[in-house]
């Protein structure tokens, strides 16, 4: 048992930090950057078994890599920086498409505000790397602060007189006065923490599929530009859809309850899809692939005296944003770290109330994804948002009202809670229901798979 | 511009803020050089040079007056805006997030303070 008194960091404390990822890399790099505000020198590792500056599956945290505006925002006051060298894309607009229209929803800002990323050193095949690991320009910031990265797997986590013990592939046991949780939610390892004794719970999850079509600098720009696809489909299975332009490839990312070899086939058939990228299939077949786990809900006890659990692994935002709540975690378990003290009690007073509030929204976040799901199946419903949309985005200055709901629901850039805030609006629900009876009255006049560009 | 860039760009001698004009964000230097312009009575007052990042415009956010000074581009400039909602979101969750700004504005008095004894010390 912990004497609460000794549960302090001090000069010459040793942390151990089980992953690399952005949540490994980000509580690392606050930590020893607060810890130097307070005159406390510590010992920070890192350990990581991947390899970010291998392309491919060993370098890769398999992701869409969108890094969402309000995370560019947020890392450019840190004083984070996502050169060029690392962003492929810089995201301006989005492009959403319906069954049978296509509406352009531009930046508030009419900016480059979204980044877009490989998180390794890219896909399987490549035969030059132009741009750099988003992963690696992490982890060398936090290495960069002071932090040491092992490059081994951890093998073995246990408590000894109630202090983490570290131990890695080909290593000793080390260790530490506190063990970090980064190891994302597809890391075997994640049983080694449900067996340490604090209770602990993996969140649940559901499989994604990710596939990075190989279409070459030229046609991502003349194809996509600086616009992210998003798809409001009725396909069985599937809540979300998107093309994700990066610098020479495309990234297919499709997360739902039942994404399968089936669910990838018919999207890569369905007309819309065809409409745009008339070759996806034959890119698809030999791309680089995977089906990853995405994290669905929060984790059961993500602390314990001198363990906390952090990114994926603890509490991350639903469907958007998981580097977003990634850096939102980490920052705040450094800080109780740091200011308060690393026992149960203290994650519990001041780093819990982070993961609830992430956790609150997403119970938001639900139930507006449900409501588009709903409305996915009702065609004409979706064709009176997207003709809002296309109205607010015809006409100068005005509220955005359906723009910035799909803007903030698709980049992720602000809480479920305020997207579901705006849709109680008075004036957003009656406009909604006269193009939702416009469009009804669209689909009774023949509704016929005629794609109309909406606006461009 | 790049097609990883992120912000915007402005061409040399492009204004970025206006003196004078109303404000609700800040900015952020993500590649090149800005000059901070005062105005006074017909003359222009080259307050400080601005470089990678380096803040700007933030006083608006914490004052709901008029932009204090005008901002130029020195040559090609790429900066990325900071909308006051997503300052303060991160501000009420994480105080310490403000850490740098306040770290850039005590930069800014102490150039002022020495600046100050330079003119009375001036013969
Ligand atoms: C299909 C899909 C699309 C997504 N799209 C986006 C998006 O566009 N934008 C966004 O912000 N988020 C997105 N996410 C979510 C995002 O990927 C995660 O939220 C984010 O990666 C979490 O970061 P993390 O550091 O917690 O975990 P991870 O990124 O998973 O990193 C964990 C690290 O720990 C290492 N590790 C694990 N076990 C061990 C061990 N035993 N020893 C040593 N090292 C270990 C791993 O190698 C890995 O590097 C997406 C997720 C999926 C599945």
């Amino acid at each position: 048992m912990n004497d609460n008194s000794e549960l302090k960091l001090n000069n010459g404390s040793r942390i151990g930090v089980i992953g690399g990822g952005p949540a490994g890399s980000f509580f690392s790099h606050f930590l020893l950057r607060q810890a130097r505000l307070m005159d406390m020198d510590l010992h920070v590792d890192i350990y990581e078994s991947r390899d970010f500056l291998s392309a491919g599956p060993k370098g890769c945290n398999m992701c869409a890599g969108v890094i969402s505006e309000s995370l560019v925002q947020a890392l450019s006051i840190e004083g984070i920086n996502l050169p060029t060298s690392v962003v492929q894309r810089g995201i301006d607009s989005y492009v959403m498409h319906s069954e049978t229209e296509t509406v352009t929803i531009r930046t508030p800002s009419e900016e480059m505000r979204i980044a877009t990323v490989h998180r390794g050193s890219g896909p399987k095949g490549i035969r030059e790397t132009r741009w750099k690991s988003f992963d690696r320009h992490l982890l060398e910031i936090a290495i960069e602060t002071g932090a040491n990265l092992v490059s081994r797997r951890v093998k073995g986590i246990s408590l000894s007189d109630g202090k983490p013990l570290i131990c890695a592939k080909e290593g000793e046991a080390q260790v530490y006065d506190l063990l970090v949780g980064a190891t994302g939610i597809n890391s075997p390892s994640l049983s080694l923490f449900e067996n340490l004794g604090i209770g602990y719970k993996r969140p649940s999850t559901r499989k994604t599929s990710i596939t990075e079509l190989p279409l070459g600098l030229d046609a991502v720009s003349e194809k996509f530009g600086s616009s992210m696809h998003v798809f409001l489909l009725d396909l069985e299975g599937l809540d979300f859809a998107a093309f994700i332009p990066k610098g020479e490839f495309v990234t297919m990312c499709l997360i739902g309850d039942g994404v399968s070899r089936e669910t990838v086939d018919s999207f890569l058939d369905h007309p819309s899809v065809k409409h745009l990228l008339p070759n996806a299939r034959s890119a698809a077949a030999e791309a680089c692939h995977c089906s990853p786990n995405i994290s669905l809900g929060d984790a059961a006890n993500p602390f314990g005296d001198r363990v906390v659990m952090i990114g994926d692994s603890g509490v991350s935002r639903l469907n958007k944003d998981g580097v977003g709540s990634a850096y939102r975690t980490a920052k705040a378990a450094a800080k109780t770290a740091i200011f308060e003290g690393i026992s149960s009690d203290d994650f519990r007073k001041h780093y819990w109330p982070i993961c609830r509030k992430i956790s609150r929204d997403n119970r938001l976040g639900s139930l507006i994804f449900t409501t588009v799901n709903m409305m996915k199946g009702a065609q004409f419903s979706v064709r009176g948002s997207l003709r809002m949309c296309q109205k607010e985005q015809l006409k100068q200055g005005g509220q955005r009202r359906m723009s910035m709901v799909f803007w903030d629901m698709f980049t992720g850039s602000a809480p479920y809670r305020e997207v579901f805030m705006r849709t109680l609006h008075p004036f957003f629900f009656s406009r909604l229901a006269w193009e939702v009876a416009m469009g009804f009255r669209f689909a009774g006049d023949g509704g016929s798979m005629v794609r109309r560009e909406l606006w461009k | 511009m790049e097609i990883g860039a992120l912000g915007k760009s402005y061409c040399d001698g492009e204004t970025i803020i206006g003196q004078g004009e109303a404000g609700d964000c800040m900015y952020v230097i993500q590649e090149g050089k800005a000059e901070v312009i005062r105005e006074s009575e017909g003359k222009e007052v080259r307050l400080s040079t601005l470089g990678k990042g380096d803040v700007f415009g933030e006083m608006s956010l914490f004052m709901r007056e008029a932009r204090s000074a005008t901002v130029r581009a020195i040559g090609d400039t790429r900066v990325l805006t900071i909308d006051k909602k997503t300052f303060m979101r991160r501000v009420n969750e994480d105080p310490s997030f403000a850490f740098r700004i306040l770290q850039e504005m005590a930069c800014r008095i102490r150039k002022l303070d020495s600046d100050l004894v330079d003119l009375i010390t001036r013969p």
